[in-house]
């Protein structure tokens, strides 16, 4: 049935404090999430206090740090610290986003730091990515053709059709826009979500690609696309500023006319 | 034990084929109601200060029960999906999903055939 507050055991306390160095001059408050599985006991907000003149600019920097000189129990992905390889996807005072392309101090007091919401977290900010991915293979993200490849060259697609891949390729499928999105929240089981509805949408509008209609007939199931409500936050966080909420309409379009058109 | 793979889970019963009717009607209607229901706020405003027999008469008219009628299919049907969708989001438990949804949509078709047949009836009086 619907549940409407945490379980016990998901309930946060108040962690470990970790003051800066005395004589650091310019300082930086960081309350972070922390969950261990062998624990056993309930997550915990631990609060570190940074000092900014021996860190580096982003807030990967701040991560980077505590985990190097302060506490190097603390778990999280990260990689490429450029904004392309989606690891770093963390959520940052209430909003997703990748942590390696944002600024400590676009941030005003207290930068809070939680894993990418209602996911499995597998430790601290690492969150479970299992069923996330299983879905993007769902849509068989690769070309699907029955016309065979010229011999002698590559498939051919004009500037204007390799055009409409713009503002689709470019995603680096750090969950942020579908961990975002409410209806995700609540239908993740069912709901294919926006990143990889975004995903759907780069290969149905390939025109290399000789399978839309078996595309279509796959997605068009009120739960794996219409879960969608237009709710907007997947546009709204994506830090790649990529606009999945287009893309889902864009798909909703395709449906609508196959049926009407 | 749960030996079932991740992509087993995700692709799950497969496509319901089903969807793109439920939402094309849910705009569809959303657009019929935009006038009906302008009428239905300035039928309603007249009602205000109107006697029994006035109403009557109006409503009576066969342009006013045909839009009364109209309306009252439009916004049950555009409530009975919106609902629907509701329920879906929110409830998980597939039996009393299921369940729901289907007294949710039945008492709706009740409440049409109610005001249906109480508009015909006026138009009689009429």
């Amino acid at each position: 049935m619907v549940e409407f507050l945490l379980p016990k055991n998901s309930v946060l306390k108040k962690g470990k404090e970790f003051p800066a160095p005395k004589n650091a001059m310019r300082t930086k408050r960081f309350e972070i999430y922390r969950w261990n599985p062998d624990s056993g006991e309930n997550p915990r907000i631990d609060t570190f206090h940074i000092d900014l003149d021996s860190c580096g600019p982003m807030v990967l920097d701040a991560v980077l740090k505590i985990k190097n000189d302060i506490d190097t129990t603390l778990a999280f992905r990260r990689s490429c610290r450029e904004g392309v390889c989606g690891s770093c996807a963390m959520n940052v005072n209430g909003k997703n986003s990748l942590v390696c392309i944002k600024a400590i101090e676009d941030y005003e007091g207290t930068i809070k730091i939680f894993p990418l919401p209602h996911m499995d977290v597998i430790k601290d900010l690492v969150a479970d990515m299992t069923n996330f991915f299983a879905q993007y293979s769902s849509i068989k993200p690769w070309i699907e053709t029955q016309t065979p490849a010229p011999a002698d060259r590559e498939r051919l697609q004009s500037k204007e059709e390799r055009k409409k891949l713009d503002g689709l390729y470019e995603c680096v499928l750090c969950a942020c826009c579908s961990t975002s999105c409410p209806s995700y929240w609540w239908n993740s089981d069912k709901y294919l979500g926006p990143a990889v509805l975004l995903q759907a949408s780069r290969w149905l509008e390939d025109s290399r690609d000789e399978n839309v209609g078996e595309r279509l007939d796959e997605l068009e199931d009120p739960y794996k696309l219409y879960r969608c409500h237009t709710i907007m936050s997947c546009t709204d966080t994506c830090p790649k500023g990529l606009n999945p909420a287009k893309a889902i309409a864009d798909i909703k379009k395709m449906m609508v006319l196959r049926q009407q058109g | 034990m749960d030996f079932q793979t991740p992509l087993a889970k995700v692709r799950g019963l497969g496509s319901a084929k089903a969807g793109t009717g439920h939402f094309w009607m849910q705009r569809i209607t959303a657009i019929t109601l935009i006038p009906l229901s302008l009428w239905m706020v300035a039928f309603t405003q007249n009602l205000l200060n109107a006697s029994h027999e006035e109403i009557v008469t109006w409503l009576a008219g066969p342009l006013d029960t045909v839009l009364a009628i109209t309306w009252v299919v439009a916004a049950f049907y555009h409530a009975a999906l919106g609902l629907q969708v509701v329920i879906e989001d929110y409830v998980h438990t597939e039996w009393i999903k299921i369940s729901s949804i289907w007294v949710m949509k039945l008492s709706f078709l009740f409440f049409v055939i109610a005001a249906i047949v109480a508009l015909f009836k006026i138009s009689m009086m009429g």
